[in-house]
């Protein structure tokens, strides 16, 4: 039963920054390398994100998929190496905005507390009402005084992705950040994420391969050890993407394929070695 | 949007809600009932002289007459008690919070705390009444040592124990050392803190009373020696009963101001009561 999420609501869409406009840069990743306990999660590895746009990280758990993306918003430290470079020659760090798969809500800070946190952790004036803007956006005007406490898991996502909103950051790192929701009220907040950070460059780590197809523009694997990744799946039409839509479906099943879930001949599940 | 659900109560089958809210009004009274019904049966059992067990209506008799000086020295104990607590308190949060900031300061003062726990508290009363006189003064600072330790580590383990997520968003959104502890660090530490607070008010008690009974002119415990020394156990007894009370009334008050301030701490048990 859900009783958060009784509908979308109807928001403008963004406009996609343009070429002259300096918020618009590609970001690569090259020569990145991981250890953990001494073995090497993976070793030169290339990423590209396309300014403006979706790239879904899909992959098995613990492929090195979060530790990927928590190496571009500088969150690890000795374990990873690699250069970070943008197409507009000025450093990543500091462009950057974060989102996790716990909300990562403040307990004691309502939702409107929370969602200018960056601000005040900053040290600088809350814009308050560009934050009851965006709360509103998110389909949490109601609940923009209460707790996290009082909150759903879907509502609470949405109040962090608000927070997100706030930082107003260029790119957008996503480490799983629905997974944790029902199907139903993931569908929902998939289908917002894709409106409010039309515009963005976006990385979605994933574990589910739908979601990928549902808001990716491009679709990149990590498998292996040391993992490599994948050629990019690009998938056709707008987004969010139609799920039964046949050629998202056989996307589906090919990535299930690639990432060894089914059999190619049956379509059954093999059973793990 | 309707507010989230109330949760599913974990029992199946319930005593209606008046016949519960009776019940929890009517337990101390069952408890302290219960508990005097046996001091008296004891007594009647065991036929003890009233110099050695008193029944409880001789102390009942001890609390009615000699109330006057019961009081008076009463009001030392509870003052020496709360000064201490609050002392002790700010002094074990003053340490607490240099330790978790800074590395250096945690390992110089970490084996000192240990070395000061390793003497016995009522070793060093004596040595407390020799320096700061017979006066409240020793007592309070007995009160306050007994009580630091506990307070120290727990709003120590609460500093060090910030949730990681917390953390890796406050460095994408780009933050100062302390603006991360006034706004995440400290609030996030306070739970702690207060358990470290609930168990030092039991304690306090016991450092102003052993104050007392090493060298003292006042309070509750220097009229427990000088009533024991006399024989007047209906009096140890009267002296015992009121500490307790106070004790008992002392816990209930900053339990419930404790819970009040911070709202958002798990309290899973409170709700099932």
């Amino acid at each position: 039963m859900t009783y958060t999420d009784a509908k979308t609501p109807n928001i403008k869409h963004i406009p996609a920054p343009t070429d002259s406009n300096p918020t618009s840069f590609d970001v690569h990743l090259r020569g990145a390398s991981v250890e953990f306990n001494g073995t090497s999660l993976f070793h030169d590895l290339s990423l590209d994100l396309s300014a403006n746009s979706f790239t879904c990280l899909l992959g098995p758990s613990g492929v090195g998929k979060s530790t990927l993306l928590r190496f571009l918003a500088g969150l690890v430290g000795d374990a990873a190496s690699g250069t970070i470079t943008c197409s507009d020659k000025l450093p990543l760090a500091g462009r950057v905005a974060y989102m996790a798969q716990q909300d990562l809500l403040l307990p004691w800070r309502s939702v409107r507390e929370n969602v200018v946190l960056g601000a005040v952790l900053r040290g600088e004036k809350p814009d308050f009402s560009r934050a009851d803007h965006l709360i509103a956006e998110v389909g949490l005007g109601k609940a923009a005084h209460m707790r996290p406490a009082q909150l759903s898991g879907g509502m609470k996502q949405r109040a962090a992705l608000a927070r997100t909103l706030m930082e107003d950051r260029p790119v957008v790192l996503m480490d799983e950040p629905f997974s944790a929701l029902d199907p139903l009220n993931r569908m929902r907040i998939q289908d917002l994420a894709a409106r409010v950070l039309h515009g963005k460059t976006v990385l979605l780590v994933t574990h589910d391969p739908l979601e990928a197809l549902r808001v990716g523009h491009k679709v990149v694997v990590l498998q292996g050890t040391p993992a490599i990744l994948s050629d990019a799946v690009i998938p056709q039409g707008t987004i969010p993407r139609d799920i039964t839509d046949p050629a998202i479906l056989s996307h589906q099943a090919r990535l299930l394929h690639q990432l060894g879930a089914i059999s190619p001949q049956t379509g059954a599940t093999e059973a793990p070695q | 949007m309707t507010p989230p659900p109330t949760k599913p109560a974990r029992h199946i089958s319930r005593k209606p809600l008046a016949e519960r809210k009776l019940l929890k009004l009517a337990r101390p009274i069952i408890i302290i009932v219960a508990l005097i019904a046996t001091w008296q049966i004891v007594v009647m059992v065991t036929g003890a002289p009233k110099y050695m067990l008193p029944a409880p209506y001789d102390v009942w008799l001890a609390l009615t007459n000699r109330h006057a000086v019961l009081l008076d020295h009463a009001g030392y104990t509870i003052a020496e008690t709360v000064i201490g607590l609050f002392a002790g308190a700010l002094l074990g949060a003053l340490a607490a919070l240099p330790m978790a900031l800074f590395s250096p300061i945690r390992f110089w003062l970490m084996p000192i705390l240990l070395v000061s726990q390793a003497i016995p508290f009522f070793a060093i009363a004596p040595l407390l009444v020799l320096w700061l006189g017979f006066g409240m003064a020793s007592k309070i600072a007995m009160a306050a040592l007994i009580i630091f330790f506990p307070v120290t580590v727990a709003f120590f383990d609460g500093l060090s124990r910030t949730e990681p997520g917390w953390l890796d968003l406050a460095h994408t959104m780009g933050t100062h050392r302390w603006r991360l502890l006034t706004h995440i660090r400290l609030p996030a530490a306070l739970p702690a803190f207060a358990s470290g607070f609930r168990v030092a008010t039991a304690v306090a008690p016991i450092g102003a009373i052993i104050g007392e009974w090493v060298g003292s002119s006042h309070g509750l415990g220097y009229l427990m020696l000088q009533a024991n020394a006399r024989v007047q156990i209906d009096m140890v007894f009267a002296c015992l009963l009121i500490l307790c009370a106070f004790s008992i009334t002392q816990y209930f008050i900053v339990d419930q101001l404790l819970r009040r301030l911070l709202p958002w701490q798990p309290d899973s048990l409170a709700r099932h009561d």
